[in-house]
């Protein structure tokens, strides 16, 4: 159902398909434009005289459903039935396919790519309707207003035609300007909650090809022995043993230091050579404490004065909380995170007539291509990438350094660059390589006076910042604060008067990343736990407690207001608890996005917590594919809250402790009982709902084993006194 | 000496050194790459084919041992099970990035072909070691229920 195609195959069939096929998308200066002039027209749905329908997709498929909204967009404007619009991955060119809301660059990201692509698919659809029925209407002299376009069929007057049949003849017709785009009172895809996902069966039936399927003629597989410990480098190795392994080719070492690479017949080979390679490294600038090292330094960092004020002042808050009724305070401490998408990183590098081709489940395709230029000296616009379907990504397949990619283009230029060559991480690897959420402390001291209302609020963050010192510097970094460390907290929508964020960097070798939510996977938590505090504080109810702070009149807060309140009636919040359990709600704004979760438990922390019950309430904007919406909210759910229950990056003498699934433990399918989404019918512009949802999940477990139980307020629960089921 | 394996049907000669996993046989050798890596270590389910109509991991299952028997991959599937499992895997919309999905069908197959009618908590004792990273986890109880309906209707 998909098919890749390289960018200069693109552009030559996009120009030997003029005539024979309609296609549609937007020229240099963003205005509609059909199939012109190759280089300066970029296509977004193309329809053959077969009446085939596809649409170009600019943004990668990692299981979020984004391919399948693209073509929703198309499938609205053409009156089609979703099941008849292919999907096609666009080549990488940042010129034509970037993300409108990144700047000039390709990539997928934030929750961005339906609101970055809401209007532009619409549009491209849209004029390739309007082209057809005036097609159809010059031939049967007719009125365009009395061609109807359906289910693929052009009809007026008693013609019929297929949209096929006027693919020629709509190519001609002036391009529209500004096409009319339904009203949503029209709309029978967006927002139909009975579609099918467009990766269904190539997914369920063995077909869909992800990089690691790759075999491509005469390839050899590389894999790398890293340095056990963040900043290490490579003092020696011996391969003698390596040498007996059947169908290992050469080690030899990585120029940067970073370890020794490992070429073998096949991935089986290449593993089992890595296995035997003994290497002595040198750890004086590494990384060498040991977690509790670690957590002692971060939680210190926070009872200190913080390096960067991020919001308000500490002495203006310190005369607020001097005056409270009382304080109530806490530590908060959130280990490092793996990724650990289910496909284990991998990519492969093969030579082209001008330069290469990285075939790879590519999020970040310009920042790839600009990495792999620099490595290979390459003009980067003869780097091409075929983009495959990518076995999850959490953030993981788009680093600023463009790791694996780069690891790839060592790999392939170290063994001659005339050899197709695909790089493979291990499960290892990927629990052990970095990447991580930052280890993040948090200190919160927040005043209530004697009605229990919030008077001030001192909140101090420290750990490894995600962008300073990045490519992407300039755009997250204001006076010295990496907003991605305090969103969430200094941008809250609650109205909190005499708030200050502080915050201090963490220093270390170890990389970092930007795990599913980024900073909102911890903020949120400490956000959401202290505003349960305080109500609890006060005697109040969680849900009255919060709204209070939500009533400003302001278009964040009537939005999350608006999903605590679905949340709280759907899960029946007023009503009476069975016995035994214990209700817990949190609600948080990420990435444009509003949730509001309420998790039900049965048992307690001591003897066992069982989740029985998650409701969970979004506000996205126009719910473009109301069942992907669902499975995003399950899937975010899912993942926050198995990290939060069980999960942590711990080290000894700088080294990882864990290896692999069976101590980075999943969640599992008896984790969470069910899990309802209600989704509000907003006319706002769609935003994203791959992230928004992990951010409550936390907290609001978290609330929820608070009723009977502890404040867990060092993760994972797991490690702190929390039993599960 | 090559190995002689009996895998969806047809007979392939390979030639790998005992010890060698199933799984990298079946991927790299004969390129049917809809079986996944995902752990290596039989703790993710990714891998999971059928050996004489049993689930088992094909990154713990060595090369030499099943010689002789009938292996099954996720290409190669197909019965009245199969059917109504792929179905109910599509009418609910089950996969999200796809990767463990080979892995947990074929283990939902393996269930519904020895219990047409598992209760909740037989398919969560049954599907309890296939990890999917993006939880699409109630979806796949309710697909395997969904499953059953069809086989029973
Ligand atoms: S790859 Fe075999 S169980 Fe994970
Ligand atoms: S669908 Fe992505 S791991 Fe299961």
């Amino acid at each position: 159902m998909t098919t890749q195609i390289s960018r200069r195959n693109f552009l030559k069939s996009v120009s030997a398909l003029s005539g024979a096929a309609l296609v549609v998308g937007f020229d240099t200066g963003n205005a509609l434009a059909s199939t012109g002039n190759a280089a300066e027209f970029t296509p977004f749905v193309r329809i053959t005289t077969d009446g085939r329908v596809t649409a170009l997709i600019k943004h990668f498929e990692c299981g979020q459903g984004t391919a399948t909204g693209l073509a929703t967009l198309i499938a609205e404007e053409l009156n089609l039935p979703l099941d008849q619009v292919e999907i096609e991955f666009a080549p990488a060119d940042a010129a034509r396919y970037r993300n409108l809301l990144f700047g000039s660059i390709q990539g997928t990201g934030g929750s961005t790519a339906m609101a970055n692509s809401y209007m532009q698919y619409r549009q491209a659809g849209a004029a390739a309707r309007e082209m057809l029925v005036a097609a159809a209407a010059e031939a049967w002299g007719v009125p365009a207003n009395s061609v109807a376009l359906a289910d693929g069929q052009l009809t007026a007057d008693g013609n019929t035609a297929q949209i096929g049949d006027f693919v020629a003849s709509a190519s001609a017709q002036d391009v529209p300007a500004t096409p009319r785009l339904k009203d949503p009172s029209e709309f029978s895809v967006i927002g139909n909650p009975d579609t099918r996902r467009r990766d269904n069966v190539p997914k369920t039936n063995g077909s869909a090809i992800y990089a690691m399927d790759l075999h491509l003629e005469n390839q050899i597989v590389a894999v790398i022995l890293r340095s056990p410990r963040f900043g290490g480098t490579l003092a020696s190795f011996d391969d003698n043993a390596a040498v007996d392994v059947p169908g290992f080719i050469r080690a030899t070492a990585l120029p940067t230091g970073a370890g020794v690479l490992v070429y073998g017949m096949n991935t089986w080979a290449a593993l089992q050579a890595r296995d035997a390679i003994v290497a002595e490294w040198d750890f004086s600038q590494a990384e060498n404490r040991g977690s509790d090292q670690i957590k002692a330094d971060l939680l210190a960092a926070v009872n200190a004065d913080a390096e960067f004020d991020a919001k308000g002042s500490a002495a203006e808050t310190a005369e607020l909380l001097n005056g409270a009724a009382q304080i109530i305070e806490r530590d908060f401490f959130f280990p490092y995170l793996a990724t650990a998408t289910m496909e284990p990183l991998t990519c492969t590098i093969a030579p082209t007539e001008t330069g290469v081709m990285l075939y790879d489940g590519c999020q970040s395709p310009t920042g790839a291509q600009m990495a792999l230029a620099a490595v290979l000296q390459i003009p980067q616009e003869n780097i091409e990438i075929t983009t495959l379907y990518a076995g999850g990504t959490f953030g993981r397949r788009s680093t600023q350094t463009a790791d694996y990619q780069v690891e790839a283009a060592l790999a392939f230029a170290l063994n001659g660059g005339q050899q197709p060559v695909k790089l493979v991480w291990s499960r290892e690897d990927d629990i052990r390589g970095g990447y991580y959420r930052p280890a993040v402390a948090h200190k919160v001291r927040v005043g209530l006076d004697e009605g229990g209302r919030i008077v001030g609020w001192d909140h101090r963050v420290t750990g490894k910042p995600i962008f300073k010192g990045g490519p992407f510097d300039a755009f997250v970094v204001k006076n010295g604060v990496d907003s991605s460390s305090v969103e969430g907290v200094h941008d809250t929508p609650y109205d909190i008067p005499g708030q200050y964020v502080g915050l201090t960097d963490h220093r270390s070798p170890i990389t970092v990343n930007w795990w599913r939510s980024v900073g909102h996977t911890h903020t949120a938590y400490v956000m959401e736990t202290m505003m349960d505090m305080a109500a609890a504080a006060v005697g109040r109810d969680p849900v009255e407690y919060r709204m209070e702070y939500l009533n400003g009149g302001t278009a964040d807060q009537v939005r999350m207001a608006g999903v605590l309140r679905l949340a709280a009636e759907k899960s029946d919040w007023n009503g009476p608890v069975v016995e035994g359990r214990s209700r817990g709600v949190a609600v948080h704004k990420s990435f444009g996005t509003f949730v509001a979760e309420v998790f039900e438990i049965s048992g307690d922390a001591e003897d066992g917590v069982v989740i029985e019950r998650v409701t969970c309430a979004v506000d996205c904007g126009v719910p473009v594919n109301p069942d992907v919406i669902a499975a995003q909210m399950e899937s975010g759910i899912g993942y926050g809250i198995g990290h939060v229950m069980r999960n942590e990056i711990t080290f000894t003498d700088g080294e990882v402790d864990q290896f692999n699934f069976p101590d980075y433990e999943s969640l599992r399918i008896s984790d969470i009982r069910a899990i309802e989404t209600h989704i509000v019918n907003s006319t706002e512009p769609p935003t994203g709902v791959g992230e928004p949802s992990t951010p409550p999940s936390g907290p609001a477990l978290a609330n929820a084993i608070a009723v009977t139980g502890p404040r867990v307020t060092q993760l994972p629960m797991a490690a702190n006194g929390v039993r599960f089921f | 000496m090559p190995t002689s394996l009996n895998i969806n049907g047809q007979t392939h000669m390979v030639d790998v050194p005992d010890g060698t996993p199933l799984l990298w046989v079946i991927r790299d050798e004969l390129k049917l790459t809809g079986t996944k890596f995902g752990c290596g270590v039989a703790a993710c389910g990714a891998c999971t084919v059928h050996v004489d109509g049993e689930p088992v991991r094909s990154c713990q299952t060595y090369v030499e041992d099943v010689e002789g028997t009938e292996i099954t991959t996720i290409e190669g599937v197909a019965s009245e099970v199969a059917s109504a499992v792929k179905q109910a895997w599509n009418e609910l919309n089950v996969v999200q990035c796809g990767y463990c999905q080979s892995g947990q069908i074929m283990s939902a197959i393996g269930l519904l072909s020895e219990n047409r009618t598992p209760t909740v908590d037989e398919i969560e004792n049954y599907m309890w070691s296939n990890v999917c990273r993006c939880a699409t986890y109630q979806r796949i109880r309710t697909a395997v229920q969904r499953a059953s309906e069809i086989l029973e209707a």
